[in-house]
């Protein structure tokens, strides 16, 4: 879908920001994502014209980034790290139920829309290994079996909003460090719960 | 043996609230920033930095006073503060974000006042989404305060910051990619020369760009002094250092500790020994790029100077251990995987050597291997990064094809046996 005055007055105050307007390209492709889940085809044209680039150097970047989805993803972006402490701390079994609970091989959606399954480098939990992340949420030491907890939680109860801590309590282990602060901010889509401007309403 | 808390004291004291404005400032925060702009002399706040002596926390260990002289004249110029932190085995920023954002708010604050900046930047990799909010936060909490925007603790001058989320991608915590990545480009690594963004970096304007814990460290330098910094540590590793440790120990976690003591005092102390009481295999002294370490090697000094002696880097301070039943082969590959799957794809060694390293890797691992496969490795490493030397050759616009072959020298070099296991023995033709 086209993006809409109110996007699309977001969109202009983000490239404010910024002494050229391409550098705003990478918080736009997480709006587009935000709203659709992933860069789709018309956000590539909006995007093109408010920066004033061409449609493919949008598309050049976007599909650089892991992060930039070039297709829809379920509600649930599940992201397994399989680097080096989380490999070393059995993340192959956490890989291996996920997969089997959701069906899904690397890099699948499945066909309900419910969950995305992918496997992932380093999310900076090393400490907390193995680590999971849902719709960008760390989420840390979650064993293989707690991994299947996590997987029903979210299929059942299919909560809107993904609150890391929450998840955290529920099914994680060991941190890299001790959080200490309580915190209820989350993300309501498979994008990272952040934008420059606008982060603060949605919470 | 204890930690020395300089960076992370203001979180330990205060763990439930240490983000907030309030609470920092009640800790003496923003004093540094008071300091500087009344004594209103940039020039002795850049030599301060340079009594400190402190080099980048980034990874390559450079001087920080050194790299803020270079920087060049010109009516625009930036600060970038690199939170791409995507080492694997390293988490050290990120709890300086989650905890303590104000403090590398006023670390960017006083640098840019030394040197005349009025634009920052806060690169965060983007599966950091909870610590850019937390920094975000903070930020607002700076400009309502008036502490960023215009007319900064009423000294005439202006400063915005603008927090920027990166979108997973390894290579743009390598400074020219992360700059090209700030411009809505690719983040691939620009060709040097030029070599310093100081002169051209962001916007092909002059540029400091700095890891997060090395701007964090400003504000306890200024408030103190450079001369006191200098005698944390030892020689040419002055200061404290944040240490991200994980691996088969007890006690994962961050401890800052003042560099000199060894490694093997460091697991102990801190990681409280590893995991039902096995002994340690190998282990990384600093990040995946860096050789790894054996078990006998653990009275290794931690500092930049010793380990890079011993042949291997300090670089993001993140150790990871590994003990006698881990399958090393399998660990090689995943840090090869890792930088196949990371590699910008500019440069044809890096690209296809990484992926050909993972390749022979995934079928040695799981037993189809062939016996040429070492020569093989040792091959395609040797045409990534000629000699096997370290530190590395390059063949490359950046580091990240050579790294890949440190986990691959490491292994072959203290490991042989462990990878010959695992390949069908030679044929004797002719019963000879």
């Amino acid at each position: 879908m086209s993006w809409d005055s109110k996007l699309i007055d977001r969109a202009k105050e983000i490239i404010e920001l910024y002494p050229q307007k391409r550098s705003a390209l990478g918080p736009l492709l997480y709006l587009a994502q935000e709203k659709e889940g992933y860069i789709d085809d018309d956000s590539v044209v909006e995007i093109s014209k408010l920066i004033g680039i061409t449609e493919v150097q949008v598309r050049s970047v976007a599909s650089f980034y892991t992060m930039y989805k070039q297709e829809p993803s379920g509600k649930y972006l599940l992201s397994v790290c399989k680097s080096i402490s989380c490999e070393i701390n059995n993340s192959k079994e956490v890989i291996d139920n996920i997969k089997e609970f959701t069906g899904l091989a690397n890099n699948e959606t499945d066909i309900e829309s419910t969950f995305t399954f992918e496997e992932v480098e380093c999310i900076g939990a090393c400490g907390g290994a193995p680590a999971v992340q849902i719709n960008y949420e760390t989420v840390e030491g979650v064993t293989p079996t707690k991994a299947l907890e996590l997987c029903k939680y979210l299929k059942e109860e299919v909560p809107e909003v993904i609150v890391a801590d929450e998840l955290q309590d529920k099914f994680g282990g060991t941190k890299s460090f001790d959080w200490a602060i309580e915190d209820n901010s989350g993300t309501s889509s498979t994008a990272p719960g952040f934008q420059i401007i606008g982060t603060s309403e949605e919470k | 043996m204890k930690e020395t808390l300089l960076l992370t004291k203001h979180m330990r004291e205060n763990p439930e609230n240490s983000h907030l404005i309030e609470v920092y400032e009640k800790n003496n925060g923003y004093s540094a920033a008071r300091k500087v702009f009344k004594e209103n002399n940039p020039g002795d706040v850049i030599e301060e930095i340079k009594t400190s002596n402190i080099r980048g926390r980034g990874g390559a260990g450079f001087p920080t006073g050194v790299k803020w002289g270079f920087l060049a004249e010109d009516e625009e110029r930036y600060l970038v503060i690199n939170a791409d932190e995507s080492e694997p085995g390293t988490f050290k920023d990120r709890i300086l974000l989650e905890r303590d954002p104000h403090q590398l708010i006023e670390g960017i604050i006083v640098t840019s006042f030394a040197s005349n900046i009025s634009k920052a930047f806060i690169y965060i990799r983007g599966e950091y989404a909870k610590p850019a909010r937390r920094v975000q936060d903070a930020v607002e909490q700076a400009y309502e305060k008036g502490y960023l925007g215009k007319n900064i603790f009423d000294s005439g001058k202006d400063l915005d910051v603008v927090v920027h989320l990166g979108a997973g991608a390894y290579i743009c915590g390598e400074e020219t990619a992360l700059l090209n990545s700030l411009e809505g480009r690719r983040g691939e690594p620009r060709l040097k020369p030029p070599y310093f963004p100081a002169v051209k970096g962001l916007y092909n304007k002059p540029t400091l760009v700095n890891n997060v814990e090395t701007i964090s460290s400003v504000p306890w330098i200024i408030n103190n002094s450079g001369k006191d910094y200098a005698k944390l540590g030892v020689e040419g590793s002055t200061g404290t250092r944040i240490f991200s440790l994980s691996g088969h120990v007890n006690t994962p976690g961050n401890f800052e500790i003042e560099m000199g003591c060894s490694f093997g005092e460091f697991i102990d102390n801190f990681g409280n020994g590893i995991k039902e009481n096995k002994s340690v295999k190998a282990y990384i002294p600093g990040g995946a790029s860096a050789p790894w370490f054996t078990g006998e090697q653990l009275d290794i000094k931690m500092t930049i100077d010793d380990v890079a002696n011993a042949g291997s880097m300090l670089g993001s301070g993140a150790v990871v251990v590994m003990d006698e039943d881990t399958n090393l082969v399998l660990a090689a590959k995943s840090i090869v995987s890792f930088f196949a799957h990371e590699s910008c794809g500019q440069c044809t060694p890096c690209r296809e050597g990484t992926t050909w390293l993972e390749m022979i890797l995934e079928r040695i691992a799981s037993g189809r291997g062939r016996t040429s496969d070492i020569d093989l490795l040792l091959d395609v490493c040797d045409n990534i990064s000629p000699g096997l030397a370290w530190p590395p050759q390059m063949t490359t616009i950046c580091p990240l094809g050579p790294s890949a072959v440190s986990p691959i020298t490491s292994l072959m070099g203290s490991f042989r046996e462990e990878v010959e296991s695992l390949l069908p023995k030679k044929v004797l033709i002719n019963n000879e």
